[in-house]
């Protein structure tokens, strides 16, 4: 009864619970995802928004760090020759956005560094785990060891019901803040448990063993407030919510400030800074940081109807000439009831309210440059 | 008196003498998922079958509906631009998208009444 050779494929410690949930699969970096549920990508996306989704992110690569001299700090200095970031000065229980830069000053992939007190704790994109695994092992060997926690599944609860649906479970919950992260107890089960998401809404990421996973999501999704969520709306709400995706918004032809993620890049990295440079492409990304890039990742608004997808080449105006720029995201936000996009422009038409034009089907339709996140996050600060 | 006919592209043709109402059908529409966008042909425009007449896009990705027939599109639905979850909801019914007046109607031939399309889908 396959279709495909979805033999193949690898499935996450909630392959059954998705398929026994109605979840519409499909091949996903080399997993069998669920796109959706039998509730449908728009309404898998509003309530998210307005109650709480479960998302299963197993698929994403999980690692840590062990420093070889029981120093944490040790591990963190190891990690900093391979990321733009400060992750010395991750405190004991935060975490951190970063990303592997390569040579060129590209990035090879994007990851969230936890610091767990003793060691670091590392979420990586599943097309990349492999590659990053290895770039770890060649790179800092000498200082960590690197444990990949293939043994762990991942679970996201995301939206403004994130908080009392796991308060239930882990009394730890509700004092968390934004980017904190450490070991938890969730329903008696040893989790790691961060508060961050990739939605733009508050919520959670719950690292559980793999053979406690189907147990803990069926729990969390007994309440009425938690729907199972696939991957068409988790894009559809980090799209609205601004965040990259890796391989298609970032990848390695674009620097971090090229893609407006100098946020992420502590001042102790930059220029003039305690440990500037030391990671690869530093030259570049730091000439990037003094002198400016060229072109800039925007967000784009269009007057119409029309959803600008991923590849529609932007245009100046809507007559002639070369195109100046690639939407990189780009569908139907279903909070904004509306089309919204994010792509590469040349830094002088960056600035936000520039008028341009999308191609589609032939046509120029137009689009404003427009401030992201799309939809305002909800962090609990 | 109408009949109607099916691709194996999922639209459906409502034939009403030498005009066919044209949409897709309730199948296609499941697998779409929900409908955030439509795009109609112009009235008066001449379009040959098989190509791309409209477009329907949801909340993930855009498809093509090809002309299933060759003709002069004589009206749109206006109702469905402005509510394309419309498609959703009553693909077969007032989810229309067009209406032609076809050229040659021997092109509905190789059309599939709806057991054969119940076989297709099945």
């Amino acid at each position: 009864m396959l279709a495909h050779d979805q033999d193949s494929l690898k499935r996450t410690p909630l392959y059954d619970l998705h398929v026994s949930l109605g979840g519409k699969m499909v091949p996903f970096a080399g997993y069998d995802m669920p796109v959706q549920y039998p509730a449908g990508v728009l309404k898998e996306h509003l309530h998210t928004r307005t109650k709480a989704g479960l998302f299963d992110v197993s698929h994403m690569g999980q690692l840590a760090l062990r420093p070889k001299s029981g120093n944490v700090e040790d591990a963190a200095r190891a990690l900093e020759r391979l990321v733009p970031q400060d992750i010395v000065a991750i405190a004991a229980g935060r975490q951190r956005y970063a990303q592997f830069t390569n040579d060129d000053g590209g990035i090879l992939d994007d990851l969230m560094v936890a610091n767990f007190g003793d060691h670091l704790f590392l979420v990586v994109n599943a097309a990349c785990k492999a590659e990053d695994e290895a770039h770890l092992r060649a790179s800092l060997s000498d200082a960590c060891i690197i444990d990949t926690l293939a043994d762990r599944a991942l679970i996201a609860l995301q939206g403004p019901k994130a908080e009392a649906a796991l308060a239930k479970f882990c009394a730890d919950a509700p004092a968390m803040k934004f980017m904190d992260a450490g070991p938890h107890e969730v329903a008696g089960i040893k989790c790691f448990v961060s508060r961050s998401g990739y939605t733009g809404e508050d919520g959670f990421e719950i690292s559980v063993p793999s053979g406690d996973a189907e147990r803990l999501a069926k729990m969390l999704l007994e309440n009425p407030d938690v729907l199972p969520i696939g991957l068409g709306a988790r894009d559809s709400l980090r799209l609205e919510a601004g965040l990259c995706l890796y391989g298609h918004d970032i990848d390695t032809t674009t620097t971090p400030v090229e893609a407006a993620l100098e946020w992420s890049v502590q001042k102790s990295r930059r220029s003039g800074g305690a440990r500037t440079g030391g990671f690869p492409g530093a030259a570049k990304i730091l000439a990037h940081f003094d002198g400016g890039a060229s072109r800039r990742r925007v967000g784009l608004r269009a007057e119409g109807r029309a959803p600008v997808r991923e590849g529609a080449l932007l245009f100046a105006n809507d007559a002639a000439g070369e195109p100046i720029g690639q939407v990189t995201s780009g569908g139907f936000g279903p909070s904004l009831n509306a089309p919204v996009a994010m792509g590469y422009v040349p830094t002088n038409l960056s600035a936000l309210g520039t008028k341009l034009f999308a191609e589609v089907r032939g046509q120029r339709l137009p689009l404003q440059v427009a401030a992201m996140p799309f939809v305002k996050n909800t962090y609990k600060r | 008196m109408t009949t109607t006919l099916y691709t194996s592209d999922h639209e459906w043709l409502a034939i009403d003498g030498d005009v066919a109402t044209v949409g897709i059908t309730d199948y296609a529409q499941q697998q779409l998922g929900d409908v955030v966008f439509v795009e109609l042909p112009k009235v008066g425009r001449a379009l040959k079958k098989a190509e791309a007449a409209a477009v329907v896009e949801s909340v993930k990705a855009a498809s093509d509906v090809y002309a299933p027939i060759s003709g002069e599109v004589l009206e749109t639905n206006a109702e469905l631009v402005a509510e394309p979850a419309l498609v959703n909801s009553d693909a077969q019914g007032k989810a229309w998208f067009f209406k032609v007046k076809m050229a040659d109607r021997s092109e509905l031939g190789g059309l599939m009444d709806e057991a054969a399309y119940k076989a297709h889908t099945a």
